[in-house]
């Protein structure tokens, strides 16, 4: 009880508070202030607290975590402002005008895009070991501190069996990033593709399509994928590459009916425009109608959608992997590694280098996640901005 | 005695790519009590800023950046929003262009039209809701005692838009500031609501802005004039003086827009094949019949304009003739021959014969292709015009539509002004070379002037290509500027059919003649006569009903 009754001294305080810097505020007898309505004083009161409170945590010892968060914070922002400095006066003409609209949060989604385009792809060349090199020690402590349990030659440390997380972590790059890209992409492929099919033919083809995508949305998707996928493995007889192709073909068609739903909509929408009419009645054919007529005005919403889905695919294959039918074990996966590490987070407390290495790889993947929203906002901005 | 309102110098900026732009540059204003003020201008004037302004409001993405608005001794623009709270609604209030669009269409009519009475504390619901009913009687609308009881979605459009004024109405304003509440209305209905809105604006002796860019409406409507040009004031006077002696370019310039006028084309010989012959033709949207046993000929080089109320079947019959509507019963034939139902099933050639320009520009380009994408697809298509020879049609057919190529082959429709989209339309369809052009509503959607321009483009396309034109419109002022022959519709059928001299001229099947009477004139006693003539029961709907 006294702990409802400390929350409601606290929100009056702040009332309070709110209330008297209003005030004091209007003794200067400027417009802001006098137009400012008590919910908003109240709000910048709470806001001041709230800063207070960090300014309070940042000085505490065990807030390790939270010192952490807030210089990363801060190297991200100055990342993404040189990052879009150096794109306002270098390069082509064209490129640096995009930048000069970009607001700070697209360039960051784009800087870490690129990092991560570049990592997955020269992985062979920038990590240290093999993907699957066991080196010895095995739960080495991140940090390369001796006196903590680590060791220079492994900066991030090393999981159960000895192998090197730093180097699995780039490689993870280019199995998880990779594949969920080609999955998506193969997903927007069939669902967009049939979607405005079914938008612009309508009638038994609509009907057929529809229900069959209904039916597909019933059955619960990661329980259909694994049921599809533990058949998939005995088609792909042990073979390692046919299974995760399986695996690419299975999460594509069941993601592809979300796609399917969002382009069909949206190619309703369109399809009655007068646009599409006047094509249709200068005799254009299917192809011209889906292609150039809908798809690029459709491209907006399917964008965001990409966004959101590479996000859902990615954690998709990541549980998959954890339940043992997705990226096979040997191979380095940001899903399995979370998983495989992730009974060090009870050290947090008291040994925060040590609980660090299961929350490494679930950075990775939540940075991307972020990136990659980051810059499907923006086009979405610039698109919305376009119409007006 | 002070003027009720008084805006001077008043200079508002809105804001795109990022930087603030101009709208209204430094526009005096008065009003005095009991006087309407007519604000005229094309769209982008700054009529309807100017006119929300003067509520000391700004709509987001604009701000006032200089001068002032006093009403009645008080600054807007200084006033704390508490003030301005106990003002709005009260004291000022606004009638929207789009009243289906500004009442929330999830509660009844009535619950909206006293939230601001019951809110200021003028009076209680009970006393609000009676007065209500007697707000309604005194605007002439239906079943007073039981209307405001429905849904905005029950209620046809010009009675929504009487509503809207009984709302505004509801807490005995000073001032009114209307924001174009006709232009979505059909002729008939709109003379309704212009009775409606003057008369108790008259009984009640309040104040009123009155924005709208047709000036027979204004002429109805105001006391005084100003006439807005990219926000500026170009010049005030009364409306009587402003009517008889212009003293600018500008607005003699607009005074003339009605004067654009084609002499009729002679009748075609007796024994002469029509060019299209839309023979008994019933069509119905599922179980609803919209067309009955429609019949009309165009002859080659003629303009047949098609006119009737909104839901009288122009456009259905539009959409009969290209063949995305099949018809239930009756034959289209195209010089003599008889067209295929169904678009799909027509030639590549028999499509290209028949092109259609729509009435929104937006919707009718596609905003993601540019300009010279969009007039090239079709001579590729139906010429299979490529490369440098596709570039030179191109380039040809947007001199023909007076667009300068080198400036706007590569822009997107969104870089356009409306008028030069509507060009673009225009180009899109002559790029197929066809003998018949369907035109639906193409200019009710443009300002005046902007709209001749593309009336006398259509004109001179016609001298020079001998093209057929069947043009869909409610607007009987670009009847009588282009048509050589008129089709009355009305309800899906066709009422009175013949040549333009001989529509215009009496004797007229009833309906034509309520169509004709009811067109706004310049002349500023035409309502008043009107209504001697009438009476108020024969006007709008009402007339309508009884036919």
């Amino acid at each position: 009880m006294s702990v409802w009754l400390w929350i409601v001294a606290v929100l009056a305080a702040l009332l309070g508070l709110g209330w008297a810097g209003r005030a004091l505020g209007r003794l200067s007898g400027r417009r802001r202030f006098r137009d400012m309505s008590l919910a908003e004083a109240f709000g910048w009161a709470l806001a001041l607290a709230a800063l207070l409170g960090a300014a309070w945590l940042w000085t505490r010892p065990g807030a390790v975590y939270f010192r952490w968060a807030l210089i990363g914070f801060a190297i991200s922002a100055v990342a993404a402002f040189v990052f879009r400095l150096l794109g306002r006066h270098l390069g082509p003409e064209r490129l640096r005008k995009q930048f000069r609209k970009m607001p700070l949060t697209a360039a960051f989604g784009i800087l870490v895009i690129i990092i991560y385009a570049v990592v997955a792809i020269f992985a062979g060349w920038i990590a240290p070991h093999g993907q699957e090199a066991v080196l010895g020690a095995a739960n080495v402590v991140p940090g390369g501190d001796p006196a903590m349990g680590g060791d220079p030659a492994f900066p991030l440390g090393t999981d159960r069996i000895g192998r090197d997380i730093l180097s699995r972590l780039i490689y993870g790059a280019q199995n998880t990033v990779g594949l969920a890209f080609a999955t998506t992409l193969l997903a927007f492929f069939l669902g967009g593709t049939l979607g405005l099919l079914a938008a612009v033919v309508g009638g038994w083809l609509d009907q057929l399509l529809s229900r069959g995508v209904d039916v597909l949305m019933a059955i619960p998707s990661l329980i259909f994928a694994l049921l599809l996928l533990t058949i998939a493995s005995v088609w792909a007889e042990g073979a390692r590459g046919w299974l995760t192709f399986y695996m690419v073909v299975i999460i594509a068609v069941i993601d592809s009916t979300r796609v399917f739903r969002l382009a069909r909509s949206v190619g309703i929408g369109i399809v009655v425009m007068d646009y599409v009419e006047a094509a249709k009645l200068r005799g254009e054919g299917m192809g011209h109608l889906v292609f150039r007529e809908i798809l690029p005005n459709a491209m907006a919403p399917l964008l965001a959608e990409f966004g959101l889905r590479f996000c859902f695919v990615f954690l998709t294959i990541a549980s998959l992997s954890f339940l043992g039918v997705g990226i096979q074990p040997p191979l380095a996966d940001w899903g399995t590694m979370v998983r495989d590490l992730a009974q060090f987070i009870n050290f947090a407390a008291f040994a925060p280098m040590v609980a660090l290495a299961p929350l490494l790889p679930a950075l990775a993947i939540a940075l991307l996640t972020v990136g990659v929203n980051f810059v499907v906002d923006w086009m979405l901005h610039r698109a919305s901005g376009l119409k007006s | 005695m002070t003027p009720l309102l008084e805006i001077r110098d008043l200079w508002i900026e809105g804001r795109s790519d990022e930087e603030w732009h101009p709208i209204v540059e430094g526009v005096d204003l008065t009003l005095g009590r009991g006087e309407v003020l007519g604000l005229i201008g094309e769209s982008g004037a700054g009529k309807s800023t100017l006119g929300l302004a003067a509520m000391g409001y700004a709509r987001d993405g604009v701000r006032i950046s200089g001068g002032s608005v006093r009403f009645d001794g008080m600054d807007l623009l200084r006033a704390s929003t508490e003030q301005k709270r106990s003002l709005l609604g009260r004291r000022i209030a606004y009638v929207a262009q789009s009243a289906a669009a500004s009442f929330n269409p999830a509660h009844k009519l009535i619950d909206q039209h006293v939230e601001a009475p019951v809110r200021h504390g003028i009076r209680d619901r009970g006393e609000s809701v009676a007065d209500a009913v007697e707000l309604y009687e005194k605007l002439r609308l239906p079943d007073p005692d039981r209307i405001g009881f429905r849904y905005p979605h029950q209620v046809s459009g010009g009675q929504l838009q009487r509503m809207m004024t009984a709302m505004a109405m509801s807490c005995r304003p000073d001032l009114i500031i209307f924001d174009e509440p006709t232009t979505a209305l059909d002729v008939t209905t709109q003379i309704e609501v212009l009775a409606a809105i003057r008369d108790i604006v008259d009984q009640f002796g309040t104040s009123a802005i009155y924005i709208t860019h047709d000036l027979a409406v204004v002429a109805q409507m105001a006391d005084r004039i100003k006439v807005l040009l990219s926000g500026r004031e170009v010049e005030t006077a009364p409306t009587r003086e402003m009517l008889t002696h212009p003293r600018e370019e500008y607005t003699k310039s607009l005074w003339a827009v009605r004067g654009f006028h084609r002499p009729e084309k002679p009748a075609p010989a007796p024994g002469d094949t029509p060019i299209l012959s839309v023979e008994g033709v019933t069509a119905a949207y599922g179980r609803q019949t919209v067309l009955e046993e429609i019949s009309f000929d165009i002859h080659p080089g003629r303009t047949v304009a098609v006119v009737g109320e909104s839901g009288s079947g122009k456009s259905t019959t539009a959409r009969v003739i290209t063949g995305l509507l099949p018809p239930r019963s009756g034959t289209v034939r195209f010089e003599g021959e008889a067209l295929p139902a169904g678009y799909r099933q027509r030639g590549k050639d028999q499509l290209r014969q028949i092109q259609m320009i729509y009435q929104m520009a937006d919707t009718a380009l596609n905003p993601r292709q540019s300009v010279a994408q969009i007039i090239g697809r079709p001579v590729r298509f139906y010429r299979g015009l490529r490369g440098r020879a596709l570039r030179a049609r191109v380039d040809e057919l947007m001199e023909q539509i007076e667009l300068d190529p080198a400036t706007f082959r590569d822009r997107l429709p969104g870089e356009l002004s409306g008028g030069q989209k509507q060009r673009v339309g225009i180009a899109r369809a002559l790029a197929a070379e066809p003998r018949l052009i369907i035109c639906d509503e193409v200019t009710s959607a443009l300002d005046q002037i902007v709209a001749e321009g593309i009336l006398r483009l259509l004109a001179r396309l016609q001298d020079e290509l001998g093209l057929s034109y069947m043009f869909i419109t409610h607007d009987l002022a670009t009847v009588k500027a282009i048509a050589d022959e008129v089709v009355v519709m009305q309800s899906g059928r066709v009422i009175e059919q013949g040549a333009k001299t001989a529509m215009f001229t009496p004797p007229h099947h009833p309906y034509t003649d309520l169509l004709l009477s009811s067109v706004p004139e310049m002349d500023p006693d035409w309502l008043d006569r009107l209504l001697a003539e009438r009476g108020v029961e024969g006007l709008g709907e009402a007339a309508t009903d009884r036919m």
